[in-house]
């Protein structure tokens, strides 16, 4: 489903990606793991078209989109729920959620969404009103990755949806993203919290100073000794 | 290393320019001398504001109220006492006047303050025509114009003082502290920061200048009244320059101000019926083209000597 | 010896009760963690004992002074200073230039500026920044990012330190470093408050844990008593496998 071959970008003035691969097919659920500053959020931003790589190509469904505007990476079906959230602080919690069925076939049935989010968050349907600013960190992340699902989306892009999440949130929104390919959308996602992000994936990669350093099945790098040393603190 | 030479050449340069203003009125002719007392009346002005907002980012329009009260402490003055005494007071006036409404509305965020400081400068000039008209009987007064050599040595000692200002607050403690401000109020305060004071402070020094500066031109204009000494474009071209000019350094909002002033001073003479549909339209060019101003521009012409790859920001 | 005394605080933001009669104290050299739901007002709490925020109700007493209702920048030369949940950075500064900050303004004792660089050399090195001095903050890691807050914090010689989830977005490695950093700095006499979702580091450091829900104080005890706590596991921790491995 998507394809990134031999991506290059550059960050600043730093080269933040060397020749960076990843696959990942329909249905799957495809972690990818790796230090603070090894580059994920800017392989992610690439994907999602914040970032124009140097060399290299991005295929989604048969078609190139890098260099592409995010909105229209977002039209066909990319959904990224960035880091932190980026939430639309002076808006509330429902026009949040709402902006991100913004795109054509996903605004058709936003009603029909918002329900299913509000189901899987009941939180957020008691802070419909609220502003966006005045959430709690945890609070924001929930409205974050609710707003990417508003998109409906068939790739969902989780950067570090754990972040700043109580210990049964956390819980919580890993039984949803490992549901989430039974409906239909395959997940991409990046997280700190490694052994729970591969035991959840089917397959993963590591990513060590812009560089794809290691990739497999889940099992097999939780089993991998230097990811056990460097990773998961063992 | 080649940061320091680039420094050095820099303040070499600045020296000669510096000789150079120093002996115009040798060689210069009048109407010159007259000329670029203008335009570094607009280079204090812009200095003086970037003292403050530039740091703290708080967008200050009440640049015309600090320089009208120094035009008007001067027009009253101006019989009584000595120029370096009028210069003085009239820019303590604004000091004074800055530290109180600073102490006021420098709780105010953003926009809040910037439509505040712009409502500054109307109470002000309506006060003061009110005044005029209703207590002493006088809207404009007549002021005995000065040689204009003087007004230029004057209007030179305040250009050296503003930038001695400017240069040793950024360099101090207090300049670091305004920094911070500027970069996370909450952090600063949360670091023993006294963030109200040094606001205040600053928007007042950022005042004094511009005070000793209007009572300094009022001398050259010789008749005085609520409009000219509290033209709003006074408050609006200094952001203007400091926009063009970028407020990175010293130099950027020099180099800015003085092309700035420089066009519009031609511009005014030369095209006295389009010169606004001309320099609006200049704006909007710099606008588009060169949104980080001058300074922008010699960062891009820099970067692309490294040979950097390009990529979307 | 009592550092922190809390009574009765509360704080409303609306018609909402971001902190309903909370009451709580902290021992001098203790290690607390302040743990809870997301939006059960935790940050809301830091805020009103660092002054970001003042109480509508309830008194805040720092080593037997009053502290509630002071500006931030006094409670700072008093002895508390804190991190931030969104790291608040001086993006464009270096990280010399943000410890040096909190030396010149935190530290009221301080004055001279021959010794300065030398006590920023060591606090530098304290957090495990050696080597960063002239990076501009914007430039680091997260991770590093956080260091930096709390060199700048303790810059300014606090008796007290406000944790706000320093360890989030951390990966375990980062996070064992972390919390031998946070027993560090208690070793240095400072009185340690964190709050924190990871509950590996809570259990590992913290001598007594708080738990906050709705703005109310729920449970309060050992960390070992609280994750046996039914209320607890029910509304923050979830059916909780401890899984070893990491957080």
């Amino acid at each position: 489903m998507l394809a990134v071959r031999n991506i290059n970008t550059v960050h600043g003035k730093i080269q933040a990606l060397w020749n960076v691969s990843l696959e990942v097919e329909e249905g799957e659920v495809v972690a990818l793991v790796g230090a603070n500053g090894a580059g994920k959020t800017t392989l992610l931003d690439t994907i999602s078209g914040t970032y124009i790589p140097v060399s290299g190509s991005v295929e989604f469904q048969g078609q190139q989109i890098e260099g592409k505007s995010a909105a229209y990476i977002v039209e066909q079906g990319i959904a990224h729920v960035p880091q932190g959230g980026r939430l639309f602080s002076d808006m509330t919690v429902r026009e949040n959620l709402e902006m991100g069925a913004y795109s054509r076939h996903a605004w058709k049935q936003r009603a029909e969404t918002m329900e299913q989010v509000c189901e899987i968050f009941p939180r957020l349907k008691e802070r419909e009103t609220q502003v966006a600013s005045t959430l709690s960190g945890g609070e924001k992340q929930m409205v974050a990755i609710g707003r990417g699902l508003m998109s409906r989306p068939k790739l969902c892009i989780f950067d570090e949806p754990s972040y700043g999440l109580a210990p049964k949130a956390v819980i919580e929104i890993f039984q949803v993203i490992r549901s989430l390919p039974k409906q239909g959308i395959t997940v991409l996602i990046v997280e700190q919290n490694v052994g729970q992000a591969l035991e959840m994936a089917n397959r993963a990669y590591v990513l060590e100073n812009g560089r794809i350093a290691l990739q497999g099945i889940a099992c097999d790098l939780l089993a991998n000794d230097h990811v056990r040393k460097a990773y998961l603190g063992l | 290393m080649k940061d320091k030479t680039k420094k050095y050449s820099l303040f070499a340069g600045f020296i000669v320019i510096l000789l150079l203003l120093i002996s115009l009125p040798s060689y210069a002719s009048s109407y010159r001398v007259i000329f670029v007392t203008n335009i570094l009346m607009y280079v204090i002005l812009t200095l003086s504001w970037v003292i403050f907002s530039g740091p703290t980012g708080y967008i200050s329009l009440a640049t015309a109220a600090f320089f009208g009260i120094g035009v008007y402490t001067s027009a009253v003055l101006s019989g009584t006492l000595s120029l370096p005494f009028v210069i003085i007071i009239g820019a303590l006036a604004s000091f004074c006047l800055a530290f109180v409404v600073g102490s006021l509305t420098l709780r105010l965020r953003g926009m809040y303050f910037t439509m505040f400081t712009f409502a500054l400068v109307q109470l002000i000039s309506n006060f003061a025509h009110w005044y005029e008209v209703n207590v002493t009987g006088t809207v404009g007064r007549l002021v005995l114009a000065l040689d204009s050599t003087i007004i230029y040595y004057s209007i030179l000692v305040v250009f050296c003082l503003v930038l001695l200002a400017s240069h040793f607050i950024k360099r101090s403690k207090f300049g670091l502290a305004l920094q911070s401000i500027g970069e996370s109020e909450e952090a600063a305060a949360h670091s023993g920061i006294n963030v109200t004071l040094v606001k205040v402070t600053t928007f007042a020094i950022s005042a004094f200048f511009m005070g000793a500066v209007g009572a300094v031109m009022t001398m050259r204009w010789s008749y005085v009244d609520p409009p000219t000494a509290f033209d709003i474009r006074l408050s609006f071209m200094p952001l203007l320059m400091a926009i063009f000019g970028g407020m990175g350094n010293l130099f950027s909002p020099i180099i800015g101000s003085s092309i700035f002033a420089y066009l519009e001073e031609i511009l005014t003479t030369k095209f006295p019926y389009y010169y606004m549909l001309l320099f609006g339209g200049a704006m909007l060019l710099v606008i588009v083209f060169m949104p980080h101003g001058i300074e922008g521009v010699f960062r891009k012409l820099q970067k692309n000597n490294k040979g950097q790859l390009s990529e979307k920001p | 010896m009592k550092i922190l005394d809390v009574q009765g605080l509360r704080k409303n933001f609306g018609g909402l009760a971001a902190t309903a009669d909370v009451d709580f104290h902290v021992d001098q050299g203790e290690i607390v963690g302040l743990i809870g739901p997301n939006g059960a007002g935790k940050t809301t709490l830091f805020n009103l004992i660092s002054g970001a925020i003042t109480p509508d109700a309830g008194i805040i007493m720092f080593k037997d002074k009053k502290v509630s209702g002071l500006k931030p920048y006094r409670i700072c030369r008093a002895g508390i200073a804190r991190t931030f949940q969104s790291v608040q950075i001086f993006p464009k500064m270096s990280v010399f230039n943000h410890v040096v900050i909190g030396l010149l303004f935190g530290d009221h004792r301080h004055t001279t500026s021959a010794s300065t660089t030398e006590e920023v050399s060591q606090i530098i090195e304290f957090v495990g920044l050696s080597g960063m001095n002239e990076l501009r903050a914007a430039d680091l890691t997260l991770a590093n990012q956080k260091r930096l807050e709390v060199a700048r914090a303790l810059a300014t010689q606090p008796e007290l330190l406000l944790l706000d989830e320093v360890m989030a977005g951390l990966n375990p490695t980062e996070v064992a470093e972390a919390m031998e950093l946070v027993r560090k700095i208690r070793d240095k006499g400072i009185t340690v408050i964190m709050i924190e979702h990871v509950m590996k580091a809570i259990m590992a450091i913290c001598d007594r844990v708080i738990v906050l829900h709705h703005g109310e104080k729920l449970a309060e005890g050992k960390p070992e008593e609280i994750t046996r706590n039914q209320s607890v596991i029910e509304v923050y921790l979830g059916e909780f496998t401890c899984l070893p491995s990491e957080t």
